[in-house]
């Protein structure tokens, strides 16, 4: 059962929606069912923001990667790749927890109440594990090796996977666009049926797609125990009181390893330490 | 800030090897085919393509 101590998360919330609203600034965009075509998407935003969202004034960067990978003359994306070893290397996991519009709808929709709240299970850490796996086999191996005959290889994590693309890109621009509503086929259900899952999944437990799916999480995931910007326990002061761990949704105990891989910077626990610990 | 300022040197070389790579990819003529990805309705991502 859910039954954590709940910190104000408002303030938090109010910095992803601000940073959501932003990074998908071009409103013309979903008055015309239409994309962004300027230049400022040569740039990546650090967080899973699909560039097919009608508003998206950036790129994504799991997408960008793929289809740097995937590109006949290129079989490694030093930039993209670049950008996100800068990010992790100065943030970690920091977007996660504040600047990622799909943390953010996780994050909302797990507040929907439920008679039944998962916090963890029986193999929850393993199917953690999942998202490093989905990295290197949908992200780089499938759009490097299963190619077509010009050389090119499909985002086939965007394609059969990301529920983030449908959610932003998918739904609006078929709802938006007749010529894409009537192309729609076996693939669109199939990925909407992911999204659904997630959503549905995303309720009963605190977010599942960060938790076991996302590769980008994954990444930055990596960075965390050595990112500039990283927490400290303050062993003296600690009583060791395990508030900070009651309250994790992602299940870290910070007096154990306050950098963990899954940390995402959300600072609950900072804010539940009664002898202020953490910093 | 304090905490940047006590940061471990680990995470500023890797941050700054990460610029150089994005400096290095930018040099070789990747950001086109990111450009040319992110304009175009990617038929992938909306479940169509
Ligand atoms: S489908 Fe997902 S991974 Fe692909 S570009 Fe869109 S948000 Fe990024
Ligand atoms: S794990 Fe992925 S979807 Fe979740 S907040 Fe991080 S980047 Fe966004
Ligand atoms: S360890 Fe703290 S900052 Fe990290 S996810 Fe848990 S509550 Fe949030």
């Amino acid at each position: 059962m859910d039954n954590k101590k709940r910190t104000n998360e408002w303030k938090r919330h109010g910095v992803q929606a601000v940073w959501a609203l932003l990074t998908n600034s071009y409103l013309l965009g979903f008055a015309q069912g239409k994309i962004y075509k300027g230049k400022l998407k040569n740039l990546c935003v650090p967080g899973l923001n699909c560039y097919s969202c009608p508003g998206a004034v950036g790129a994504c960067p799991i997408g960008a990667m793929q289809a740097v990978i995937g590109s006949w003359n290129f079989k490694f994306a030093f930039y993209v790749a670049g950008f996100l070893m800068f990010v992790g290397a100065l943030m970690g996991r920091f977007v996660c927890g504040w600047l990622c519009p799909f943390g953010l709808v996780q994050d909302l929709l797990h507040k929907i109440p439920f008679f039944r709240k998962i916090d963890t299970f029986q193999g929850d850490k393993l199917l953690r594990k999942l998202k490093y796996v989905i990295l290197l086999v949908f992200v780089v191996l499938l759009p490097m090796f299963l190619v077509d005959i010009m050389g090119q290889g499909a985002p086939y994590f965007c394609k059969l996977i990301c529920p983030a693309g449908t959610l932003e890109g998918g739904i609006p621009l078929v709802l938006l666009n007749q010529t894409l509503r009537g192309a729609v086929g076996w693939l669109y259900a199939w990925k909407n049926v992911l999204l659904l899952i997630t959503v549905f999944l995303s309720v009963l437990i605190y977010r599942p797609f960060c938790k076991y799916i996302c590769p980008l999480g994954a990444v930055y995931s990596v960075f965390n125990p050595i990112s500039v910007f990283r927490y400290r326990v303050d062993k003296d002061k600690c009583t060791g009181c395990k508030a900070c761990a009651k309250v994790c949704r992602m299940q870290v105990d910070p007096t154990k390893n306050a950098n963990h891989p899954e940390c995402i910077r959300c600072g609950a626990c900072k804010k539940a330490c009664p002898v202020k610990a953490i910093r | 800030m304090r905490d940047f300022l006590r940061a471990p040197r680990g995470g500023i070389c890797l941050a700054v090897v990460g610029l150089v790579m994005m400096g290095w990819g930018i040099f070789r003529g990747e950001l086109p085919v990111v450009l040319e990805k992110a304009i175009n309705i990617c038929l992938e991502c909306i479940g169509i393509g």
